[in-house]
């Protein structure tokens, strides 16, 4: 894992320092609530529908188990017991008092965590594939170069008023599990003759216009990333649109000016920039990536797994859902589901991450890791410990094998906490979880992704999602628009919408109609809700949602 | 021709805590949606948005948000004042306990 250096600890010292001194200002009457709320989004303080919110960065998805105590500490002692795991890569901490939150930031600096840069038109926390480091299918850890970039765009001069906020992702495998399509940069190491470096994707991102990135160099050499992002950076500061909040990110400019165009810009900048950089953050990044290197993993027989797995049917069924290949055969990446059915996706107590804390420290040398399907993993269980490890968790609510399948939704916060929002998201998601337990047909389903956003925003990732799940205001009544077909992976795709939303108590039993017709439709049970769909487009899905609809033609 | 204009209460979120607070016929801040004035002319909901959007030392994001007068006084009439003045839907936090 990474840690601070003492530049790295005396920045986030004084940011919080500074930050004390912005609350009381702002308590005390200096700071009128205009020039204050710039400087507290700086910080990742937010005011929601209730209360004020706080996102804490998570980079690169990885927190030690002592940061996840002081995480539980936080959530015990300054809001309401419980933390929200978020689609980023973020906690946030939904009930915060404004004069606690200097000494909520102290208590992060205390175990090398922050809030700097969650909010704001800057770049934002870098995420990258949370099984990065562990990984069967990967070819290097993105981790080494998501903290280069971290330690690059943390405060960097040029880029602190960008038009608007910019995303980076980074992965290290083809099998897109950071969604780096759906970013302002998406990057993945490939290789090429023997020597490794990136593909570069630009211009994604969801919202109110979702746009699937485009490809802009098919192979950058390692020692060019920073340069070539600080072209990229700088080619969108110069080009994007400030006229239109909702034009300004880099995929509208990406849009309008052409990949071609944009491309040849960024060439240009980088050709100039490139001599600025001399190989010192080469340096850098070789120091950085000594720190993230494999743990010694530990050798040994894995029969009390198999032991387990041939006799104990509660075990296997966790066994095939939550477990995914490390790159040590003897070893697995554990999923632990914060999907329990019917709970809030995302959220868990602090005796929960306590124990995940505990957890982590037994069985997976310290290191856990969020992912954006708002899970906790830990990434290196020796297979013998498997057993165990399933026992403790399913005895703390986090034992839900359901991890890829119906109930491991995405959802935002929505109405329930979101100034923004236009509907609620989490009791649909709660909804459509308990019915999917009531049926009992997850397992037989198979792979599923239902991803629900409170607004056009789409911080649920709604637009990506096999069947996504828009909730809007119409007229004073919540509704919610129903999109089919998204994919966040490698073979990305926007969903397409079906017709017209369904208002709140129709929206649960739509969802119903279209996994059962699923289950009508496709050629075997090896082919997934995707497939299926790709193969028969929207028609007989279209057929389930609105069966009224259909009854009339046949009329 | 002006339409008929809908009866609003002043709101916004308390510096401190962030709860949600309602303007009181005596100028004060409560933090219950039944014990806030009504207003029924938009001149002196107006007026009074202006005058409280002033108490920057209180108050964040004063806005006027439409009700209705109810049995045991003004209740919200769109879902996210109703959400604003009880709580989440997940968990039983906020004003729906707290009050
Ligand atoms: C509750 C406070 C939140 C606010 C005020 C907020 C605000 C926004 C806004 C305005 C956008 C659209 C940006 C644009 O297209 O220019 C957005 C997008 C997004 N947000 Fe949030 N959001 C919030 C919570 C969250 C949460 C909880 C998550 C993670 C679960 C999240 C993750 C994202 C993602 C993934 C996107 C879309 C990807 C993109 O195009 O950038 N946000 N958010
Ligand atoms: S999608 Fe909308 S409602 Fe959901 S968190 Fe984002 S801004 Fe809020």
């Amino acid at each position: 894992m990474y840690h601070y250096t003492d530049f790295d600890e005396a920045f986030v010292r004084s940011r919080v320092a500074q930050f004390r001194a912005q609350v009381e200002r702002r308590i005390d009457g200096a700071l009128t609530e205009d020039e204050f709320k710039p400087l507290r989004l700086m910080n990742g303080l937010y005011l929601q529908l209730h209360a004020y919110m706080l996102r804490v960065a998570i980079p690169y998805g990885t927190v030690s188990s002592a940061q996840m105590r002081q995480l539980a500490w936080i959530a015990e002692t300054y809001d309401k017991g419980y933390g929200h795991f978020t689609t980023r890569q973020n906690i946030q901490f939904n009930w915060p008092a404004l004069r606690d939150v200097p000494d909520i930031l102290e208590a992060l600096a205390d175990v090398q965590m922050h809030a700097i840069q969650t909010s704001g038109n800057c770049i934002r926390n870098v995420t990258a594939d949370h099984f990065a480091g562990a990984a069967a299918d990967e070819l290097a850890d993105p981790r080494p170069v998501a903290e280069l970039l971290r330690q690059w765009s943390t405060d960097h001069p040029e880029f602190q008023f960008l038009p608007r906020k910019f995303k980076i992702a980074v992965t290290g495998a083809a099998a897109d599990r950071a969604v780096i399509r759906s970013h302002d940069i998406g990057l993945q190491i490939v290789e090429q003759d023997g020597e490794q470096g990136f593909k570069v994707i630009v211009g994604g991102g969801l919202g109110r216009t979702p746009m699937i990135g485009k490809v802009i160099r098919e192979f950058l050499p390692r020692a060019d990333l920073l340069p070539y992002c600080e072209a990229i950076v700088h080619t969108y500061n110069r080009l994007g649109r400030r006229d239109n909040k909702y034009k300004a990110r880099v995929k509208i400019t990406v849009h309008e000016h052409g990949i071609e165009a944009i491309r040849a810009d960024v060439e240009k900048a980088f050709r100039r920039i490139r001599p600025e950089f001399s190989g010192v953050d080469q340096e850098m990044l070789a120091g950085i990536e000594a720190q993230f290197a494999t743990p010694s993993l530990r050798s040994g027989a894995t029969t009390a797994y198999d032991t387990a797995y041939q006799g104990d049917p509660v075990f296997r069924a966790w066994a095939d859902t939550n477990l995914t290949a490390h790159k040590d055969a003897d070893h697995a990446i554990v999923t632990i589901s914060l999907k329990a059915h019917g709970a809030t996706p995302g959220d868990a107590t602090a005796d929960q991450m306590r124990l995940m804390a505990d957890l982590a420290e037994a069985h997976s040398h310290g290191e856990l890791r969020i992912s954006h399907e708002q899970n906790v993993i830990l990434p290196h269980v020796h297979k013998a410990d498997l057993p165990t490890l399933h026992a403790a968790l399913s005895g703390a609510g986090l034992g839900t094998a359901n991890v890829g399948l119906a109930s491991d939704i995405i959802a935002c916060p929505g109405m329930d906490y979101c100034a923004l929002a236009t509907a609620r998201s989490i009791p649909v998601a709660q909804e459509i979880a308990t019915r999917i337990d009531e049926l009992k047909i997850e397992h037989e389903v198979g792979a599923l992704k239902i991803k629900i956003s409170g607004c056009i925003n789409a911080c649920g990732h709604h637009h990506v999602g096999h069947i996504g799940i828009l909730g809007l205001d119409r007229a004073g009544v919540e509704n919610y628009q129903i999109t089919l077909g998204g994919d966040h992976t490698e073979t990305a795709a926007i969903g397409t919408r079906m017709g017209p939303g369904f208002a709140a108590d129709d929206v649960v039993p739509a969802i119903e109609r279209l996994i059962l017709a699923y289950l009508d439709l496709r050629d075997s049970a090896d082919e997934t809700f995707l497939e299926t769909f790709r193969r028969l487009g929207d028609a007989p899905f279209k057929a389930a949602l609105y069966p009224e609809t259909r009854a009339r033609h046949a009329a | 021709m002006s339409r008929a204009f809908t009866p609003k209460v002043v709101t916004a979120n308390a510096l401190i805590e962030g709860d949600v607070v309602y303007l009181t016929a005596t100028g004060e801040w409560t933090r219950r949606h039944d014990q806030a004035r009504l207003f029924t002319e938009q001149q002196a909901a107006e007026a009074a948005l202006s005058a409280a959007s002033l108490q920057v030392a209180d108050v964040v994001g004063v806005y006027l948000a439409d009700a209705t007068e109810g049995a045991t006084g003004p209740q919200p009439d769109h879902f996210r004042e109703r959400f604003r003045a009880t709580g989440p839907s997940n968990y039983a936090h906020g004003k729906q306990v707290d009050l």
